[in-house]
């Protein structure tokens, strides 16, 4: 008869063997994704790339220029219309307006926001703005953009802000201070490199999606930096290329694809670096 | 002998009448009446629970940040009531300052977390904010430690250290009352009495009401102790007559260790 501490081994055993079994299934087609981005971007990757535009079909070479110049620019004005809202709005819901009930409604419209379908939010940003100003730009983009990152940065505006001592606040109410220099001054500057994180998290979530811009800046063959006129986009662009028959054009689409999976986890590395100099301090 | 022991040859700073406190349906403080005189230090004593950290809150209307906490009465400051709905409460903290049973710096270096607070309420030159910086850290006897780094982070301080910056914050903004709420629980022994001889200093400038869970800290640094249980003011009275002749059997019982 199997006792009872060598019948738990075994399941210990058991259960350490179905976890690992999981994890290197998880595990392998990450690295074969990985494997297959490197190999095939990396070939694609040359100065061209980032110097030349998108080639005309049928023509030879080419880069990604202004698709890349055109996604910096897209996120960048993206970031700038959705981190200030997106902070403030943490801060409501965290510091102002714990139990009020507008509070829970927008807590409550955020989470349906967070998991709302990114091609939802391109065609009401289409509806509402492509559809009513004349067409495709890179505005548009940006504030398809903007509307997937607001939710992504209240929601971690708020959970951080939370996380603060009560005794801090309280402390800072103690010397005097109104509510609003309590939140920006103390409290928001103790997670400080949590909401940055939060941040550069929705920069790359919102990084590499699509379907927005499908709707919004559509694309752009040339180079441009005119927000209000349809923009190139990476996205968008290795969507195009990846299923168009010519051999240069997927060649840049892999190269693409690596590009925004560098940066997304250069993101992320970035996200690292922050939280272990807070840990040192 | 009455709840209300007057200490009638002092200037009352804070005058309590009457205060009941609620925490929503709970009763957290019933008929409160007590004087804390001017300049002296004014300890409580009792159970845990028993409301003394309750009543040190609505002093500086702590518990308006809580829905659900109502203070019903009268706390008579300069002639008027503190729990006036009226009454500005950012003012109010501004003269009584507060500092609690964890060292909380804020996420600043030394020096702006003195300055923070003086800010708050005065507009001067950067030189006359250095002196009182300079000023307010030599109070709570920091200066020597800290000066040579008033630009590092107010958290990289020990926590004896971050206590008396604590206390510094409290006193830079120049309040007739300081507040402090187990100030030493934290603390190690040495640090300890670095706070208690800091208490004995600042009671000559302010007027001092501390809640402590450690009755000796209350009879080596109080001039008046106030016992309280279950929400009762039992006994008040100068600090000596009250640990050598406790009028009521609750004080005494609790002062002797029977219960508490």
């Amino acid at each position: 008869m199997m006792s009872l501490y060598t019948r738990r081994i075994w399941i210990n055993r058991i259960g350490i063997g179905l976890s690992m079994i999981a994890m290197s299934f998880g595990l392998l087609a990450l690295m074969w994704i990985l494997w297959t981005l490197f190999s095939k971007g990396f070939a694609a990757l040359s100065m061209d790339l980032f110097t030349q535009d998108t080639p005309a079909p049928g023509s030879d070479g080419g880069g990604l220029r202004n698709a890349i110049v055109g996604s910096g620019l897209i996120l960048l004005f993206s970031m700038l219309i959705s981190t200030p809202i997106g902070i403030l709005a943490g801060i409501y819901l965290a510091e102002f307006g714990r139990i009020s009930r507008f509070a829970s409604f927008t807590r409550f419209m955020t989470d349906i926001m967070l998991s709302a379908p990114s091609i939802v939010i391109g065609l009401f940003v289409y509806a509402l703005f492509v559809a009513t100003t004349g067409g495709f730009s890179g505005w548009a983009g940006s504030l398809a953009l903007a509307l997937i990152a607001i939710p992504v940065v209240v929601r971690t505006t708020e959970n951080m802000l939370k996380l603060v001592p009560t005794s801090l606040r309280e402390a800072a109410f103690a010397v005097g201070a109104p509510r609003w220099q309590v939140s920006l001054k103390v409290t928001l500057r103790a997670v400080k490199s949590g909401v940055v994180t939060g941040v550069l998290l929705a920069m790359a979530r919102i990084t590499g999606e699509t379907a927005p811009l499908l709707f919004t800046a559509l694309n752009n063959q040339f180079f441009s930096t005119d927000m209000s006129e349809p923009m190139g986009n990476l996205p968008v662009v290795i969507y195009q290329f990846a299923l168009s028959p010519y051999e240069n054009w997927i060649n840049l689409a892999w190269g693409g694809a690596l590009l925004i999976a560098m940066l997304v986890l250069a993101v992320n590395i970035g996200v690292r670096v922050v939280f272990r100099n807070k840990d040192k301090r | 002998m009455p709840d209300l022991a007057v200490p009638d040859d002092e200037k009352a700073a804070l005058q309590v009448r009457n205060l009941d406190f609620y925490y929503g349906e709970f009763k957290g403080l019933s008929n409160v009446n007590m004087d804390i005189a001017s300049k002296k230090v004014t300890a409580f004593i009792g159970p845990s629970g028993c409301g003394k950290s309750t009543l040190l809150r609505t002093f500086n209307r702590m518990y308006d940040l809580y829905p659900g906490q109502r203070a019903e009465g009268q706390i008579l400051f300069h002639g008027k009531n503190l729990l006036d709905k009226k009454q500005d409460v950012n003012l109010v903290r501004a003269k009584i300052g507060m500092v609690f049973q964890k060292p909380t710096p804020f996420p600043m270096t030394i020096y702006e977390n003195i300055a923070f607070g003086v800010r708050l309420y005065e507009r001067m030159s950067k030189s006359a904010m250095d002196d009182r910086v300079e000023w307010a850290l030599n109070k709570a006897a920091l200066w020597g430690e800290v000066k040579d780094k008033l630009q590092q982070n107010g958290l990289s301080l020990s926590g004896g250290q971050q206590q008396r910056l604590c206390i510094a914050r409290a006193v830079a903004v120049k309040p007739e009352v300081v507040l402090l709420d187990e100030p030493t629980s934290a603390l190690d022994p040495i640090s300890t009495a670095k706070i208690e001889e800091l208490i004995n200093e600042l009671k000559n400038e302010y007027t001092i009401a501390i809640v402590t869970h450690n009755m000796q800290q209350a009879a080596r640094i109080s001039d008046y102790t106030a016992f309280m249980y279950l929400g009762e003011l039992i006994e008040f009275n100068e600090t000596s007559a009250l640990f050598m002749v406790p009028a009521k059997k609750q004080t005494e019982d609790y002062i002797t260790g029977r219960f508490g």
